[in-house]
Formats: structure tokens, C-alpha cells, sequence
């Protein structure tokens, strides 16, 4: 919502939207008292622990447990055959994604092993210790099968078929072929083509995936205290294939050790846990590992793209044409489908320009390695990379600036909302106010001379862009239309309590990100008091209103409009009762920081807590017939776009030492608009962090695997993730573009940060080693890969 | 499996004794014997820091370190520090900075900068930088924990600390 100077409705005073005000929730965690789910205990628990499997593909022949079940402090030792009766398989594939298609996926192995690490049977024991144990005391018999772990070979006729039901290796396909693309390639003045490879790695959360599930035979109640982003879904999930009524599954999510789209799916150790819970009536804590969470966390990315870009003579894109192949390991995964990247980098490559022609042939297909799916930028860094990269091999080629490419091909600003040839719709972008707002913070024309100066002395020096755009505050178009009972709505209840504060139920979920913070400032805002008055409770779907939780960047932009919605109808209740006692129109009072005051003048008439005061407990000295309504319920769903999106442009300046191959990031900028910013501290931070998730793909993390299909680098010592001594500082800043279609104007701002860096850091190595005729294309990269690229190994 | 032992030590100034098994990690023996849940257990191998604490005034891992071994050793943890307001100070610029998200690194990353800081009172960006590259953290990109260290430092010194 912004007014004619351009600046949001809400930067007024007594306002709290747009404000650097602090989290309430981080000062208990800066002191230790968070409640992560490993520091629950409940009496009689139990804990479990897995015998996965270490082949990739293979036949169970055998499996004993006399020994393990034998050990003392176990309590029992299960397979697949003995959890049949007490959990249904799933299958990973949503109807609107037309043709995909996985087989069914059970809790412990049925009769055969499709991936390294795949559970094959569970043990609960009275300590981790002790069930650790009793694991190494199974012995299973494998009889080994050939691994299928090429993906480009995945769909040959002589590559095994991982699921012979299924009938090939092909998960998913899409194609898209808009425009003329053959006719606009054979008019380019300018064509580019370049194979890209995107490495495999996965979230590293902090704290591992962790669930304790506690199951009441007496009133059949399953509660499920998890780590995860979305305890709706989950409540469904685990009733659904324990055979549980869903009314008396309770999922409580308190403090989640990071998520980034790790914790958000289906994983059948966890369900495990849930199953062994209703069959023993005791509680059942499983807690993954470090090395089990590399090998069984989902993974990311896995592609390989081969991409050509066409220019105009004037140095504007007019065609595109990709085909991308990613290795999703051997199921779709459940309930959100491994079919959702691929479909993002067929939408959303070269989407911040105007080109009419696009081709895209994009397949997923099954290998025997671990699991691939939605990870935080989901697509968008493949899309973005993409297309950056081909901009500027565009602007080699046409002997163009990079910046000016971009500047020439973006779409224009009063083309909007403007349909890509994707089908993409984007209600408004600010591509060319961000990248001149990125020009002038980075002194791009100083940046440009020093490059100069320094490659006389030796110094490689290399700036690359990325601008971008990301889905975010999704629509029922995602899932739910797909058949998954995954809400894209949410809702927000507040109450004003009788002391004058506001106590806030929300359905969107905290990871970190600062969900409650903002959650608080929206209905401190609305209702007109300050945010200390405001308790944000998240997590408890017993408690909190029905909703999606907080994934797709859209916790700000759903969850805010309807605390936003909730806050303004308290408002007007509160206003209504307050007209009545004090025998004025509610329009003529206003509440400031906690007191109604006169709207004219704000002489002040009462503070909250004595309307409080009042209803709660005087009800008898109200005006006659009144009966005050001090909680308010709104939800809200996007309904006028399908999706929002938001744009940004990223600039990396690197220097590559050509003798060692080490990349040193001196420099990061980014200017995003995310719309409507609620509060610019946690914005600025959510971004570095997304950037540097980006950073880590492309220099350092990648889950490596041998050709038999077992992971060779799956733990911490030899998984590489970005140390504070390698991050540059990132200077992030705002071109502010609210979306329309909600009052508070939040478009989302959590994966934008990672959608860019990858793409941005690649331009910037090759814009480097210009001088040398080299590109790299293979993420990550690596010293070895870069050295190999300048001939000096 | 051996047999328990008995380990006696001082854990945030309080006597402890107890019966421990060989094998049992002193993060496990905070966490499960003790209760204190501040001390987080991230990859139980020594590399992210989650579980950094003060053994006799020294940094360890937590995961590293036998229960066993700290006999008549004292042990200091995130809520021994909260309780003392030794890190107030620290805690109050990360929390002013937004120098956390999930929280999970932060007690490992508070402790692992409290050493510094001890150590070099005014350390510079890329010092503190060096310092904290044995605490990973996945949410926050580093820079508002650097503000953070960085300003508290600086305070510190201002004050004649």
C-alpha cells in the first residue's frame, strides 16, 4: 500500500511496520532456554535408532534381530513386516503435475534397498546408546543389485529400470514451446549456448531433523512434537498413514534449528517413530544423526542444463530454448512431489526479460542416491543462473556492458502485469530501478576501471550480476490443486486480554526467520499498541488457526495480511465497545500505544486494560444490550494472482588467484524489492543468509557420490559449508514495490537471497578469467575445477 | 560397554557427582544427566561448534570431550554464563542485531566469542571472522554476529572494560 510519494501507508507514527524493532523470541535463545525437540523428555520414553542400508540398490535376503532384541535395554526390534498393519505407504506425485509418476514408499524397506542409508529396520531401546547398540547386533543379508546413479544414462534402454512397475526411470516430464523459437534463432544476430552443471548438496540444518511422538491409547490422541515448517500438513500426514482420526493428532513445533525446506517433507524414519509410538503406547524419540541427516535429508539441485540464448542486433534477448535433466533418486518425494524444481526452472529461467520464444524440455528421472526436492530457492538458482550466464556470454558476443544486456531485454516497466511465455503472470516488477540502484551502490564505473588497473599487475578481478525474480506467497495453485492437503491460506486470531495486551495465534511457523517479531509489529500496528504488548504464539495446531506454516517465502505476505485483517476487525470491536461506554461514535476515537484516545487532538478518554477491565469482569455496568466480541479471527489467501513475485538484482565482485584457483569474495550487493519491507533488520539479515546459502552452492557444498551410488563426503569434516572466514560482508538495500493484491503489500524475502548467488558468483569467476578465453559452467567451483580450466594442474 | 564411573566436577559452580559410562560425551552428560539443554549437539564430530563450552576455562566441544575426563575439572555453559552476566553484555548486542535465527549455534557462537574477546579486546573484522569460523551457522550469513562481536568490543573498550 503506498500513498503518491511512493512511501508505504504504514510509515506514520504509532506505526511499527518498516521499524528495525528486535525479535521477542531472541533474547531466550541468546541465553540458551530455547526448546528444540531433543531437549523435550517425557516419562516412559524410549529412542530409536536405524539399521540403514549401505548399498544403493539391493535385495533384503535376510534380516536377523534375535541378538539386538536380546540386548538388555531394548525394548523392540522391528522390519517392514512387523509396521504393515500399523502404516500405509505414500507416493509422491500431485495431480496437476501432468504424467509424473513414483511408486510406493514405505516406512522401512519392503524387500529391497533403493538408496544408501534408506532404513531397513528400527530399534527402540531406553537410551540412543543403547539402541546404537543393538543396530550393530542385525544382520541383514543383501543380496546387491546394479546401482543406477548416471542420470544421463538413467533413461537408456540398457540402464535398469529402479521400479520395474513403473516402466522406466522417467519421473516427470515438462515441455514448454512458446512463440517461434526455431524462427527466432535462425533471425538472431547473436546466438549463445553453454552445458551447466549444478552440484548436489543439501540444507545442513543446525539441528538435525529430530520427533518425539506420544501416543494415548486411552483417548487414541497422537501428539508430535517436531521440527518442522508446516504442522498442518504434518497433523495430516501422520493420521493419514497411521490410520489415525486427524482430529486427535496434535503436531506442537516449538523452536526449529533451521528448516530452509529440509523439514517440510514426508521421511520414513520419522513416520517410523510415529508408528512405533501407536504400537508400544510410549513415547518414542528419534533424533537423526549428523551422518545419517547427509545421507537421508532431502538434496538439492542435481541438474544438468543445456541452454542457447538468442539476441537481437540490438543486443535484446528474443529466444530461449533449455533442456534440463535433474537425478531425483529413487522416489518422488511425498506429499510436495520431487517434480516442483524442475517445473520452477521451465517457469522461471530468463524471467525478468521480454523475449516471446521459449522452448523447455525438462525430465526428472530416478537414480539409486538419496532423495532430491524442495530446498530453499527450489529451481530459481538453476533458472537464474541460466539465464545470467547466457546474458552476459550475450554481451561478449554483441560487445556490449553486461549491466546495459540486461538493461535493453528486461521487460519494461509499463508492460505490467505482463504474462510470461512460461504463463508466468507477474503483477509488477522493479528490474530496471534495482539494477541502477545496484550500479550506483556498487560504483560499478570505478569497479569497472579497477578491474583494468589490477589485471596489468596480475590481478584477476572478476563482477557479475544476477537479476532475478521469485515466486513467492503461492496460491492453492501449488499444491492444493495437485490434491495435497496443503494450505496456502492462513489465518491469525487475536484477542485483547484483560491487561490490555494482545495475545496473537498464528497458522505461519517461526524457523528463525523472525516470524513472530513481524507477526507482533503487523498487530501491534493495527490495533494500536506498542509490540512489547503483543505474545505470538506459533506451532500448536491445537491452538493456532489452520494454515500452511511458513515455506515458498510466504510467512510475511499471508500470514502478515491476515494478523493485519485480525488486528484491524479487534480494532474495530474494541472501538465499538469503547464508543458505547464512553457515549461517542467509535469513529471518533483512535487507540495509541495501548490507550483510546480521541481520534481529533488524542486526549486521552481510556487505556486498554480498563476496557479490559470492564468487559472481562464488570460486564454488568455495560450499556444495556451490548456484548463485546474482543477476539478477532481473519484468514487470507492470494486470490487475484496465482503467485506473487518479487525481483531482485545481486552483483558479486570476486578475485580468482590463477595460481592457487581460489576464489575470494571481496564484495556482495544486493538490491531486492520484496514489496511492503515489516522490518528491515531481520529483511537484511534473512537476505545475507539466503546470499550465503547461494555462496555455499557455488564454491563449496556438494553431496559427492560414487559410481555404486554411496555418498563419500557425508559428514561435516568433508561437507563443505561457508565459515564466517570465507563470507564477505553483503550490502543489501531496497527498491520498495508492494503488491496490490494484499493491504499490507509483503511479497516474501526468504529464498531470494539463494536464488541469486550462484548465478552472480558464476559471472563473476568467468568475468574474471576473461583474459585467459576460459568458462566454467560446473558448479561448484572448486580450485581444482578452476585450475583445470586454466591448464595448470 | 564398561561401567559407569564416578566423575565428580564443578558445572556452573555447583558441585556434581555422578555415575557416568566411559563412553558418554560431556555435551551428553550436560544435556541428559544435568538438563542443561543449552549446550546443542550439532554433528557430534567436532566441526560446527554447536556445542562449544568453557572446560577450566579453556574452550572445548563439548562432543569431544569424555564425561570422564573432567574429573575435578570445572565446566562452565551457556547458562552458567546467563546466570553469572558475564556475557550480558554480548547477549544484548546479538539479540540488538538480529545476530540469531533458529538459535541453535548461538550459545556454541556466544561462547566462542566470549574466548575472543578475552583474548584480544578490539579485535578487527576479519579477526573475529578467523575466531568464529569453528561455529557454523546456516541462517544468518555471519555479518550481524561480526556487528555484534565487533560492537561489544568496542563498547567494552569504551568503558575502560
Amino acid at each position: 500500500m503506498t500513498d503518491g510519494s511512493g512511501m508505504s501507508a504504514f510509515d506514520k507514527p504509532n506505526s511499527y511496520i518498516g521499524r528495525s524493532v528486535p525479535r521477542p523470541n531472541a533474547k531466550r535463545l541468546a541465553q540458551g532456554r530455547g526448546t528444540y525437540v531433543d531437549d523435550i523428555e517425557l516419562p516412559r520414553m524410549l529412542h530409536l535408532a536405524f539399521c540403514r542400508s549401505p548399498y544403493a540398490h539391493a535385495e533384503i535376503v535376510s534380516v536377523d534381530k534375535s541378538a539386538a532384541a536380546a540386548l538388555p535395554g531394548v525394548v523392540r526390534v522391528v522390519t517392514m513386516e512387523d509396521l504393515k498393519d500399523h502404516c500405509s505407504p505414500w507416493v509422491g506425485v500431485l495431480d496437476h503435475l501432468k504424467g509424473i509418476k513414483s511408486a510406493p514408499q514405505w516406512p522401512l524397506a519392503n524387500g529391497k534397498v533403493f538408496f544408501q542409508g534408506e532404513p531397513v529396520a528400527a530399534v527402540v531401546a531406553t537410551s540412543r546408546a543403547i539402541a546404537e547398540d543393538a543396530v550393530d547386533l542385525v544382520e541383514i543379508d543383501y543380496k546387491e543389485l546394479a546401482p543406477v546413479t548416471d542420470m544421463e544414462t538413467a533413461l537408456d534402454a540398457d540402464t535398469p529400470v529402479i521400479h520395474p512397475e513403473l516402466g522406466d526411470n522417467l519421473c516427470f516430464e515438462r515441455r514448454i514451446d512458446a512463440g517461434d523459437v526455431d524462427g527466432a534463432f535462425a533471425e538472431a544476430a547473436v546466438v549463445v549456448e553453454e552445458t551447466f552443471h549444478f552440484n548436489r548438496h543439501t540444507g545442513v540444518t543446525l539441528e538435525p531433523r529430530s520427533i518425539l511422538c506420544d501416543y494415548n491409547p486411552a483417548d487414541e490422541t497422537l501428539t508430535l512434537y517436531m521440527s518442522v515448517q508446516c504442522p498442518h500438513m504434518s497433523k495430516n500426514l501422520y493420521a493419514r498413514h497411521l490410520g489415525l482420526n486427524e482430529d486427535r493428532v496434535r503436531v506442537i513445533c516449538k523452536d526449529v534449528g533451521g528448516s530452509f525446506g529440509i523439514k517440510i517433507h514426508t521421511y520414513s524414519d520419522e513416520m517410523t517413530a510415529g508408528a512405533l509410538a501407536v504400537m508400544l503406547g510410549r513415547p518414542v524419540k528419534f533424533v537423526a544423526d549428523r551422518l545419517e541427516s547427509f545421507v537421508t535429508d532431502i538434496h538439492a539441485r542435481d541438474h544438468r542444463v543445456t541452454a542457447r540464448m538468442a539476441f537481437d542486433a540490438e543486443g535484446a534477448v528474443t529466444a530461449i530454448d533449455i533442456d534440463d535433466l535433474t537425478g531425483i533418486g529413487p522416489y518422488s518425494v511425498y506429499p510436495r512431489s520431487s517434480g516442483i524444481e524442475l517445473n520452477q526452472v521451465a517457469n522461471l529461467t530468463g524471467g525478468p526479460y521480454r523475449h516471446r520464444n521459449y522452448r523447455v524440455r525438462a525430465r526428472a528421472v530416478f537414480q539409486n542416491k538419496g532423495m532430491m526436492c524442495q530446498y530453499r530457492g527450489v529451481g530459481h538458482p538453476i533458472a537464474v543462473a541460466v539465464g545470467e550466464a547466457l546474458i552476459d556470454k550475450g554481451a561478449a558476443a554483441l560487445g556490449l556492458d553486461p549491466a546495459e544486456v540486461r538493461r535493453r531485454s528486461f521487460i519494461p516497466d509499463d508492460a505490467y502485469p505482463y504474462t510470461s511465455p512460461s504463463g508466468a503472470i507477474y503483477e509488477r516488477q522493479s528490474h530496471h530501478q534495482s539494477l541502477d540502484k545496484l550500479l550506483g551502490l556498487m560504483d560499478y564505473d570505478a569497479l569497472r576501471e579497477e578491474q583494468h588497473r589490477l589485471r596489468a599487475k596480475g590481478i584477476y578481478r572478476g563482477i557479475g550480476f544476477a537479476s532475478l525474480i521469485e515466486v513467492t506467497n503461492p496460491s492453492p495453485a501449488f499444491y492444493g490443486i495437485g490434491g495435497a492437503r496443503i494450505a496456502s491460506q492462513d489465518g491469525c486470531t487475536i484477542r485483547l486480554d484483560p491487561t490490555g495486551g494482545l495475545t496473537c495465534a498464528t497458522g505461519v511457523t517461526e524457523q528463525g526467520q523472525g516470524t513472530e517479531g513481524i507477526i507482533a509489529q503487523i498487530a501491534a500496528t493495527a490495533v494500536g499498541v506498542a509490540p512489547g504488548q503483543v505474545r505470538v504464539i506459533t506451532g500448536d495446531t491445537d491452538v493456532v488457526p489452520y494454515g500452511g506454516g511458513t515455506w515458498a517465502s510466504r510467512g510475511a505476505g499471508i500470514g502478515g495480511e491476515a494478523a493485519l485483517q485480525a488486528g484491524k476487525e479487534l480494532r474495530r470491536n474494541i472501538l465499538t465497545v469503547a464508543g458505547a461506554i464512553l457515549q461517542c461514535t467509535p469513529v471518533s476515537l483512535d487507540i495509541r500505544d495501548g490507550i483510546i484516545v480521541d481520534a481529533e487532538g488524542g486526549g486521552e478518554r481510556m487505556p486498554l486494560a480498563e476496557l479490559g477491565r470492564l468487559v472481562y469482569f464488570r460486564g454488568d455496568t455495560l450499556p444495556d444490550g451490548l456484548q463485546p466480541e474482543l477476539v478477532a479471527t481473519k484468514h487470507y489467501t492470494s486470490r487475484s494472482y496465482p503467485f506473487a513475485f518479487t525481483n531482485a538484482a545481486h552483483a558479486c565482485l570476486a578475485e580468482v588467484d590463477v595460481e592457487t584457483g581460489l576464489v575470494k569474495l571481496l564484495n556482495y550487493w544486493v538490491v531486492e524489492d520484496c514489496g511492503t519491507v515489516i522490518n528491515p533488520l531481520l529483511v537484511a539479515e534473512q537476505t545475507r543468509g539466503g546470499v550465503v546459502q547461494g555462496l555455499g552452492a557455488v564454491l563449496y557444498e556438494e553431496c559427492l557420490y560414487s559410481s555404486e551410488g554411496q555418498m563419500i563426503n557425508g559428514s561435516l569434516a568433508d561437507y563443505l559449508v561457508p565459515m564466517a572466514g570465507e563470507m564477505p560482508d553483503i550490502v543489501v538495500d531496497h527498491v520498495t514495490t508492494p503488491t496490490e493484491t494484499s493491504e499490507l503489500g509483503a511479497k516474501g524475502v526468504g529464498e531470494a537471497g539463494t536464488a541469486g548467488a550462484p548465478g552472480a558468483v558464476m559471472n563473476a569467476i568467468n568475468d574474471a578469467l576473461g583474459p585467459f578465453a576460459v568458462r566454467l559452467s560446473h558448479m561448484p567451483f572448486t580450485p581444482d575445477k578452476i585450475l583445470r580450466a586454466l591448464d595448470k594442474t | 560397554m564398561a561401567a559407569p564411573t564416578m566423575v565428580t566436577l564443578t558445572v556452573n559452580g555447583e558441585p556434581v557427582s555422578r555415575a557416568v559410562e566411559p563412553r558418554l560425551t560431556l555435551a551428553d552428560f550436560l544435556r541428559d544427566a544435568l538438563g542443561l539443554k543449552g549446550t546443542h549437539v550439532g554433528c557430534e564430530h567436532g566441526v560446527c561448534g554447536a556445542c562449544t563450552l568453557r572446560l577450566d576455562g579453556v574452550m572445548v566441544r563439548g562432543c569431544l570431550t569424555l564425561a570422564v575426563q573432567c574429573e575435578g575439572a570445572a565446566v562452565e555453559t551457556i547458562e552458567g554464563v546467563t546466570e553469572s552476566g558475564a556475557l550480558k553484555d554480548l547477549q544484548e548486542e546479538f539479540v540488538a542485531r538480529n545476530a540469531l535465527q533458529c538459535g541453535y549455534c548461538t550459545p556454541g557462537m556466544l561462547m566462542s566469542a566470549a574466548e575472543l574477546l578475552d583474548r584480544r579486546p578490539v579485535p578487527s573484522r576479519a579477526e573475529i571472522r578467523e575466531h568464529l569460523s569453528g561455529n557454523y551457522c546456516r541462517c544468518t550469513g555471519y555479518q550481524s554476529i561480526v556487528d555484534a562481536v565487533e560492537t561489544t568490543a568496542r563498547k567494552r573498550a569504551g568503558a575502560g572494560r
